[in-house]
């Protein structure tokens, strides 16, 4: 598996059956890959709920997901208005959404939607998501493409919210925020404690049964 | 307006006017008035101001409009589909409105819908508040957002009955039925057109006391892109 598939397949064993998912653009498209579509039910926020993977052949131009990508049309499958969708988001009724990041900092902010001077302007659902949904799990790859941590003391792009995400999954770590601060509680394949703490650049804490293990 | 009509493309040129303010639905060209917005290509009028998720995609849809100088201002959620806009922006063409695409569609629901405005969670602490009036409301922050109106409204649906009640297909429905609501003169392009009585009064998602007039499709999105009705 790829370090995104890897991802995502962490960010899918983190969801609850029978919960209302969102995905968001990138690794959490993925996340559908390794979901029991007859278990998951997944909003898209252009308005449907009941979202699967489609075939080729299938494929109708006029459904699509939030990426504008063909999706198909699950059993029980529903339709909606945009401002519907997004009172279903900020109203509390989808039960976890899973998101890409620019940065995570040590205060549980999560930075995705804007970089100062490149020419992205756009926030789409980004912000709705991250004050509605009940759960916030983001999915992104430890480091940055020039090396550096996406796990940072202080969000330098501009955040998305206030809101404290609630799982940070990358290809070496799973995150848990506990009270005021990350907590490593899983430590993927193949890495360690030791090289997550050299790629990290904000401070967590341990769970204790990992110091154990590796101890 | 109870009556609606059954008109052609040139109805465009009729009630569109330098420096209106127009809704135009559909996510990216999902959903997209294709041929209505064809007709404000060919049609002279500048200084408009646009609400839609998006400016179409480079060239294409509302994109073709940007290229000939005829938007004043465009307000939506995602402009980075047409990567021409920034550079509109940055030259001081085009002024932008971002909005989170739920605060954008909420705005049109409630300009329809006779709401001055609303507060909303969305966005609060963030770059997108900025200037904008904030309150605590049982000890959380919220954002007062003004709704959004316009003179004409630009929408696609499926199918259309003789009295202009509107049913719509799959994710193309998106912004339609809101924008609908939300317009002085609401135009609808459709794919077809079907005799009273044929759509359950269930099914029916825009009634015809929103619709004004409404037009038969000429272009439609298919697995091949954007293809001219023979």
């Amino acid at each position: 598996m790829s370090s995104k598939e890897i991802i995502a397949s962490r960010a899918a064993e983190a969801l609850t059956p029978y919960s209302i998912i969102n995905l968001g653009i990138g690794i959490p498209t993925l996340v559908a890959n390794y979901l029991d579509k007859e278990k998951y039910y997944l909003h898209t926020e252009n308005g449907m709920l009941g979202v699967t993977s489609v075939d080729e052949e299938d494929i109708d131009p006029l459904i699509v997901n939030a990426g504008k990508q063909p999706v198909g049309e699950g059993v029980g499958a529903s339709y909606f208005d945009s401002a519907s969708s997004f009172a279903m988001i900020r109203g509390g009724h989808v039960d976890a959404a899973i998101l890409g990041a620019l940065q995570v900092d040590e205060e549980g902010h999560v930075a995705n939607w804007s970089v100062p001077g490149k020419d992205i302007i756009g926030v789409g659902g980004a912000m709705d998501l991250l004050v509605g949904a009940k759960k916030i799990i983001i999915t992104t790859n430890h480091t940055a493409k020039d090396g550096s941590s996406k796990l940072v003391p202080q969000c330098e792009y501009p955040v998305t919210s206030n809101r404290i995400v609630d799982m940070v999954i990358t290809e070496h770590a799973v995150f848990q925020w506990s009270e005021e601060k990350y907590e490593l509680i899983e430590v993927m394949s193949g890495s360690s404690i030791s090289e997550i703490e050299e790629k990290t650049a904000f401070s967590f804490k341990v769970h204790p049964s990992l110091l154990q293990k590796e101890g | 307006m109870s009556l609606t009509e059954m008109t052609s493309v040139d109805i465009v040129k009729e009630r569109v006017k330098t420096g209106d303010t127009l809704m135009v639905g559909g996510f990216g060209l999902v959903g997209s008035p294709l041929t209505l917005i064809e007709a404000l290509i060919e049609h002279d009028v500048y200084q408009l101001t646009v609400i839609s998720n998006n400016v179409g995609e480079t060239g294409k849809g509302l994109g073709k409009l940007l290229q000939q100088g005829k938007l004043k201002k465009a307000i939506g959620s995602y402009f980075t589909s047409n990567r021409e806009v920034a550079g509109w922006y940055n030259a001081g063409k085009l002024e932008l409105e971002l909005l989170p695409q739920g605060t954008l569609s909420e705005a049109i629901r409630a300009g329809g819908a006779g709401i001055g405005g609303f507060y909303t969670k969305t966005a609060a602490g963030t770059d997108l508040a900025v200037g904008k009036e904030s309150k605590f409301i049982d000890g959380e922050e919220y954002v007062l957002e003004k709704a959004l109106k316009a003179d004409v409204a630009l929408i696609r649906a499926e199918k259309a009955d003789a009295k202009g009640n509107l049913v719509y297909y799959k994710t193309a429905r998106n912004f339609n039925p809101n924008m609908a609501s939300a317009a002085s003169y609401v135009i609808a392009e459709v794919d077809e057109i079907v005799p009273d009585g044929e759509l359950s009064p269930e099914e029916i998602a825009t009634p015809h006391i929103y619709v004004d007039a409404v037009v038969k499709s000429r272009y439609t999105l298919t697995k091949e892109g954007v293809v001219e009705r023979e």
